[in-house]
């Protein structure tokens, strides 16, 4: 079910646990299905002895794809026209990261309609690890 | 200031540069590519992967997650950050950097406690959502790039690049804006 216009309003909110203690193995999930294979998600040996972390980390794109999944599930399956994010903190295995959105406009445009949302996705301690927006078509 | 940015990492052919999407020819979409992409990022919807379900919601289908067109690196030929078969890698084996094969001559060993290219930042603009059946293909532009004073990591490079995708009947379907950070040095934390 899409948002609809009629029941939205600037200022609502709406958030979700995208991962409990996110795994090593999860991180692996990535690398395998992303294509991206960079050590420093996966390999700690090299990570902490040649690049000089304190551990491994996540991938950006895997907080981003984590996020997705609140804002679709927000606003409907096929629905974002737009979704763009910074990577702000990294993010280590074990983290629990919720992710929110507040709606910052909802607008008509050419007879359809969209909202605009700003986007933060938090750790457990509270910091903010991915900062964005997105905008989808929603119903009237 | 800005901020500085964290996350994704990269290294190959002994730069650090942020590995920025190059042009692909051909990705072609699969039901089991989307599967296995939604588990790795914890959505259990069922639009990712059960087409009886995905009939009957709004798509008419299965689709892919939204952040799904970044698995274009998987048809990148020469992607950095994937392990060629036969080439040394630079990820660690016996030792902590430079697994299987001879170290190529011309590859300086990569240095500890030196920065990294990471991700800054990545923005998408959907014409349409991507489905099984889709065969893209991409085409690069670059953009701006600037630098900063960091904090957490030193001197900070950006850099942006723009992939437009395309898909079989040559229509625009995700414009992709991706912008890259080499750090002078690993990001601390706190």
């Amino acid at each position: 079910m899409a948002l609809k216009a009629s029941q939205v309003k600037v200022g609502d909110k709406h958030e979700a646990v995208v991962v409990r203690e996110l795994s090593r193995t999860q991180i692996v999930q990535y690398a395998g299905a992303s294509g991206d294979y960079n050590p420093l998600h996966t390999d700690e040996v090299f990570t902490t002895q040649v690049a000089g972390y304190p551990s491994i980390f996540a991938h950006g794109m895997l907080s981003m794809g984590l996020t997705g999944k609140m804002l679709t599930d927000y606003v409907g399956d096929g629905r974002l026209t737009k979704f763009g994010v910074r990577f702000v903190s990294q993010v280590f295995p074990g983290d629990t990261l919720t992710a929110k959105a507040e709606v910052e406009a909802v607008r008509s445009e050419g007879g359809q309609h969209f909202v605009d949302l700003k986007l933060s996705t938090v750790n457990q301690d509270g910091k903010e690890v991915v900062q964005g927006s997105a905008s989808a078509r929603i119903d009237p | 200031m800005p901020r500085e940015p964290a996350v994704t990492a990269s290294t190959s052919k002994g730069t650090t540069a942020f590995e920025e999407a190059e042009m692909v020819d051909r990705f072609p979409v699969e039901a089991g590519h989307i599967m296995l992409f939604a588990r790795a990022v914890g959505d259990a919807n069922p639009i990712y992967y059960d087409e009886e379900a995905a009939k009957k919601t709004e798509p008419g289908g299965i689709i892919a997650p939204p952040t799904f067109v970044q698995a274009s690196a998987q048809f990148e030929p020469d992607y950095g950050l994937r392990p060629k078969i036969g080439q040394r890698w630079f990820g660690s084996g016996k030792s902590p950097s430079g697994s299987n094969a001879e170290p190529p001559a011309e590859e300086a060993p990569r240095g500890g406690g030196g920065g990294s290219g990471l991700h800054a930042e990545q923005h998408y603009e959907y014409h349409r959502h991507l489905k099984p059946g889709d065969v893209l293909h991409s085409v690069n532009k670059p953009g701006k790039t600037w630098e900063a004073e960091g904090r957490r990591a030193g001197k900070l490079k950006f850099s942006e690049s723009i992939t437009e995708y395309y898909d079989q009947n040559n229509n625009l379907v995700i414009t992709a804006r991706s912008v890259g950070v080499q750090t002078e040095r690993p990001v601390s934390q706190g």
